[in-house]
């Protein structure tokens, strides 16, 4: 425990000595990122401890705070995401020290520096606080801290608009969360979370309003649809290592405090686990589709954080329904998904985001249609963005396979008798999970295919160069995290089955057990990777045999006896997407702008489409626009005379007096 | 594992060719051609593999491994396929997922490697592609649910195993077994269909004789590939028609003769009746129009939504 701490004070201390090194040196960012290295080492040792021991720590110090105290706690759930927020934070943070050494100069990268080893810290005391006091300070702590780094190149306008959008979507989510603390707290003099725990057995009338502030709140940050609008504006405008520790780890926060609080409330009714796999359901198919529509590549992957949020709650909507039917298989199948899916995401969402940030280093555009052909000018990037492209997807034999097969393994046990809400919550899953799957493929298909392959569509590509070195190792740090998570998919089944045991309250040697099946399951599909390994290699080696010796040549793609090929001529990304977008164009309401050719010999001819957000314009922007326009009345109060300024002052004070002396 | 499971990966590997050639046969006799020889689609195998092979100058490693890792995947997905009654080579509950997704798998690198050309032809065929398998994998997935919910078992051995013995029970009364389980394998197995001629590129979604017309999916995908790779393509691609056929066949016909000896032939017996009709629908159908191919897919989910109502109430 005292580790934890440790670590927190090496976060915060090393980003203030990094805060106070002169502008222009390199000092700062190694100084900050050394820092958070070692504090997410540090802090992992404990966690990783807790996992495989299955015990917990704590710490309860008096705190003269109301209501508060300090008390933290690591059990085997916090000690999972722990290691989760511990491992992306930790290569981030390398991967920024070659990312921001390019506004060295240009721009104090200190407070960047700061904020992200607070961003870090505060992450950490999220998932460690067992008081809702000290758990609301580090949230705010959090928010704020990512408010910051969002709004890091505040120069720009779409960035300052980002970042407001972030703060006011926040301050509402934890608004919901101030409310849901007090009412589990009521009637004690304490927000303890020990006290929040018998909440579920005193006021189970309440327990139902309790869980759905816990989605509003929870869900603002973990971007559940539709309160999701903050995200596909915040994390494109972050920089990118950045983005990857928001999307892959602090929404994941929301994730974790949904779990936590679902924990308080005591046996679910059925209705939470088929309002979660609603929830699921819209998220992962709309999350994919606005991506599918995206043509910047950091808004593409921030819609792709939606549609995974999407699974993981699917995930945990399947373990409610099974906690709900009493069927523990059903119940530890799916919250031993939606964990695995928090930790799979991280990384390849993580590496997704750093490999689109070295893109963005290179070519200084995100616009996949100016892109092409960056495989051969960034190996290094493209290799690795291709494996967190396949392992994003969900294929074998990499880690995203692993979560998503639990979820469905735990959706195809629940079609059997469980009851008819059961069984189509469940059967929806399966359908969504396909449909998800399909339409991720296409996504990332685009998203690899039009950035990395085929001739650059720019000069900016053309004359793109690889990334260096700490990039590069960040990079296939998390590309070697996605091989390995997928290969030792038994292994990590039985390591999370202590956070399973605490997320869904069964007994861990329960938890263990029902994962039993899963775990020879999967044992069976990393011998069938195994084998598909080989067999591509043998079949690659045939392939070189044939070869060998015969007439090799190079020429040009053939283009149905075209001659000169541009180019201009290759499909583009909106081309690519096109069908889908059509198919689904009642969800995505895409506005284009056609320049039609129009002379026998047209000069200029030009298409262009814009997919916004359509509950951000037509649920969100109308609603804002009302409360503004009522607000408008009250601005009459303020007008500017410092002496009915203070007048308010003395009123109000004289009010606040009656009222205590009453 | 027995020597049956053998028999019948071995029996997959070699006569997989053959049902492109007996389509291609049942198509000529309609049309009144003589047509192809049945062989036909082994000898354009043998002479591509003795070939050199082209490469555009645009392409990378991904154009060249796509190929290999297509042929490698569905080689994996063909040992988790049981034929008629023999169980498949590997089988575990969960395997009817990672059966979808390593062809998922193949999908993903044959799509990157039409992308790699810089070509607008191959760019359109993985566009179409890409769309129509994310509808189609739905209704796949759907309709194992369906079987996997009757059969209560979660593996593809498992679920056919359990038709093949439930259809067994009845014994001689196996007509009072169809008119039992005869919609719900009906439905199951016309939404398989409908899979099958979808993935498998064959009329009415896809034609696989020409490859340069604008409508075009599969064919135009693979246009630049030559030589050995072409082999391997065309090699996965017939084997693809095996594996998803194993599917359809296992759905609607669930027989388990009484000696071991009778599986692999009816088995391929029912491949081969299954080549005979996919022959019939493409000498009696035209193409459908691009727009309207997801309607069609659309109608093979509703038919696995459909099964699956009827096998929960």
């Amino acid at each position: 425990m005292l580790l934890c701490l440790v670590a927190v004070g090496i976060l915060v201390s090393s980003g203030l000595v990094a805060l106070a090194v002169p502008g222009k040196s390199r000092a700062a960012l190694v100084i900050g990122a050394a820092g958070a290295v070692v504090g997410c080492v540090l802090a992992a040792i404990p966690a990783v401890g807790v996992l495989a021991t299955g015990e917990t720590l704590s710490l309860n110090c008096a705190w003269n705070m109301p209501l508060g105290s300090f008390h933290i706690a690591l059990d085997g759930l916090s000690a999972f995401f722990l290691i989760v927020i511990a491992l992306v934070s930790a290569v981030a943070a390398i991967y920024g020290v070659g990312y921001l050494d390019a506004w060295r100069g240009k721009k104090a990268l200190g407070p960047a520096c700061l904020f992200y080893n607070l961003l870090v810290a505060s992450m950490m005391f999220v998932v460690l606080a067992r008081n809702g006091v000290l758990f609301l300070v580090a949230w705010e702590v959090m928010s704020l801290a990512s408010f910051f780094l969002v709004t890091f190149e505040s120069e720009k306008p779409g960035v300052r608009e980002a970042g407001w959008t972030y703060l006011v979507a926040t301050h509402l989510g934890t608004a919901f969360l101030l409310v849901l603390f007090v009412m589990l707290g009521q009637g004690s003099a304490s927000l303890d979370f020990d006290v929040f725990a018998t909440f579920g057995a005193s006021a189970p009338h309440l327990a139902s309003l309790a869980f759905i502030l816990a989605v509003i709140g929870f869900g603002t940050k973990a971007g559940f649809i539709p309160l999701h609008v903050w995200l596909p504006e915040a994390h494109p405008a972050a920089p990118s290592h950045v983005s990857a520790v928001m999307s892959g780890v602090m929404i994941k926060t929301g994730i974790y405090g949904l779990i936590r609080v679902i924990l308080f409330l005591g046996p679910p009714p059925m209705w939470w686990g088929v309002a979660l796999v609603g929830i699921g359901i819209t998220s992962g198919v709309l999350g994919v589709l606005f991506a599918l529509a995206q043509h910047d590549l950091k808004r593409l992957l921030a819609y792709h954080s939606v549609e995974n949020i999407g699974i993981i709650t699917l995930g945990l909507g399947v373990g409610m329904i099974g906690l709900s039917r009493g069927v523990p298989a059903i119940a530890a199948l799916g919250f031993a998904g939606a964990l695995l899916h928090v930790l799979n995401h991280a990384v390849f969402k993580g590496l997704l985001f750093l490999g689109a940030g070295s893109v963005l280093h290179a070519t200084h555009t995100g616009e996949i249609d100016h892109l092409g052909g960056l495989l051969k000018r960034m190996p290094w990037t493209g290799v690795t963005f291709l494996v967190g492209c396949v392992a994003i997807v969900g294929l074998p034999p990499l880690n995203g396979f692993v979560s998503e097969f639990l979820i469905y393994f735990g959706a195809f046990k629940g079609v059997v008798g469980t009851g008819p809400l059961s069984v189509i919550s469940c059967l929806a899953t399966i359908g969504g999970l396909a449909l998800i799957g399909g339409l991720a493929a296409a996504c990332f298909a685009k998203a690899f295919g039009i950035v990395f392959l085929g001739e650059p569509r720019s000069e900016h590509a053309t004359q793109a160069r690889e990334c260096g070195g700490s990039m590069k190792f960040a990079m296939v740090t998390l590309a070697v995290a996605c091989v390995a998570f997928g290969l030792l998919g038994p292994m990590m089944v039985a390591g999370v089955a202590p956070a399973v045991a605490g997320a869904s309250s069964l007994a861990p040697a329960d938890a263990m057990r029902e994962l039993g099946p899963a775990v020879g399951c999967l044992a069976s599909v990393v011998l069938v990777a195994a084998v598909l390994i080989i067999m591509i290699g043998s079949l690659l080696l045939l392939r070189y045999a044939l070869l060998k010796g015969r007439t090799v040549t190079q020429s040009g793609t053939w283009d149905c006896g075209y001659a000169r090929p541009t180019a201009r001529m290759q499909y583009t990304a909106s081309s690519f997407a096109k069908p889908l977008t059509r198919m689904f164009r009642f969800f995505l309401r895409t506005q284009s702008a056609v320049n039609m050719p129009d002379e026998t010999f047209p000069k200029e001819a030009a298409v262009s489409t814009h997919t916004p957000d359509a509950f951000r314009r037509r649920v969100w922007q109308p609603v804002f626009q009302w409360v503004s326009k009522q607000l408008e009345q009250v601005r009459q109060i303020q007008h500017g005379r410092l002496q009915l300024y203070v007048l308010y002052i003395a009123v109000v004070l004289l009010i606040l007096l009656v009222w205590k002396m009453r | 594992m027995a020597i049956e499971q053998f028999v019948s990966v071995a029996l997959a590997l070699v006569l997989s060719p053959l049902l492109l050639g007996v389509i291609n046969r049942v198509k000529a006799i309609f049309a009144g051609r003589t047509g192809q020889p049945l062989l036909q689609a082994y000898y354009d195998l043998a002479k591509l593999l003795r070939k050199g092979a082209v490469y555009s100058r645009t392409t990378t490693w991904v154009f060249r491994a796509g190929p290999t890792i297509g042929l490698g995947s569905t080689l994996a997905a063909l040992m988790l396929v049981p034929m008629g009654g023999t169980p498949a080579l590997v089988s575990f509950s969960g395997d009817l997922v990672l059966f979808a997704y390593l062809l998922g798998l193949a999908r993903f690198f044959t799509v990157s490697a039409a992308l790699d050309t810089g070509s607008a032809f191959e760019g359109m065929g993985a566009s179409r592609e890409v769309q129509f398998a994310a509808v189609a994998e739905p209704a796949l997935l759907l309709g194992l649910a369906a079987l996997a919910a009757r059969t209560h078992s979660l593996s593809l051995s498992g679920i056919f195993a359990g038709s093949a013995s439930s259809a067994a029970a009845h014994g001689p009364a196996i007509f009072q077994w169809w008119l039992q389980m005869g919609p719900i394998v009906l439905l199951v197995g016309g939404a398989f269909f409908i899979v099958f001629l979808a993935e498998n590129a064959r009329i009415p979604v896809d034609d696989p004789n020409t490859h340069l017309e604008l409508t075009m999916i599969h064919e135009v995908m693979v246009l630049d590939h030559s030589g050995p790779d072409l082999a391997f393509i065309q090699y996965g691609a017939a084997l693809k028609h095996w594996v998803i056929g194993a599917l359809v066949v296992g759905s609607l016909l669930p027989v388990h003769p009484a000696h071991p000896v009778w599986t692999p032939v009816v088995a391929v017996a029912g491949m081969l009746a299954l080549a005979v009709v996919v022959g019939v629908v493409e000498s009696v159908m035209a193409r459908l129009r691009l727009l309207s191919v997801p309607h069609l897919l659309m109608g093979a989910l509703a038919l696995s939504v459909v099964a699956l109502v009827l096998v929960i109430y």
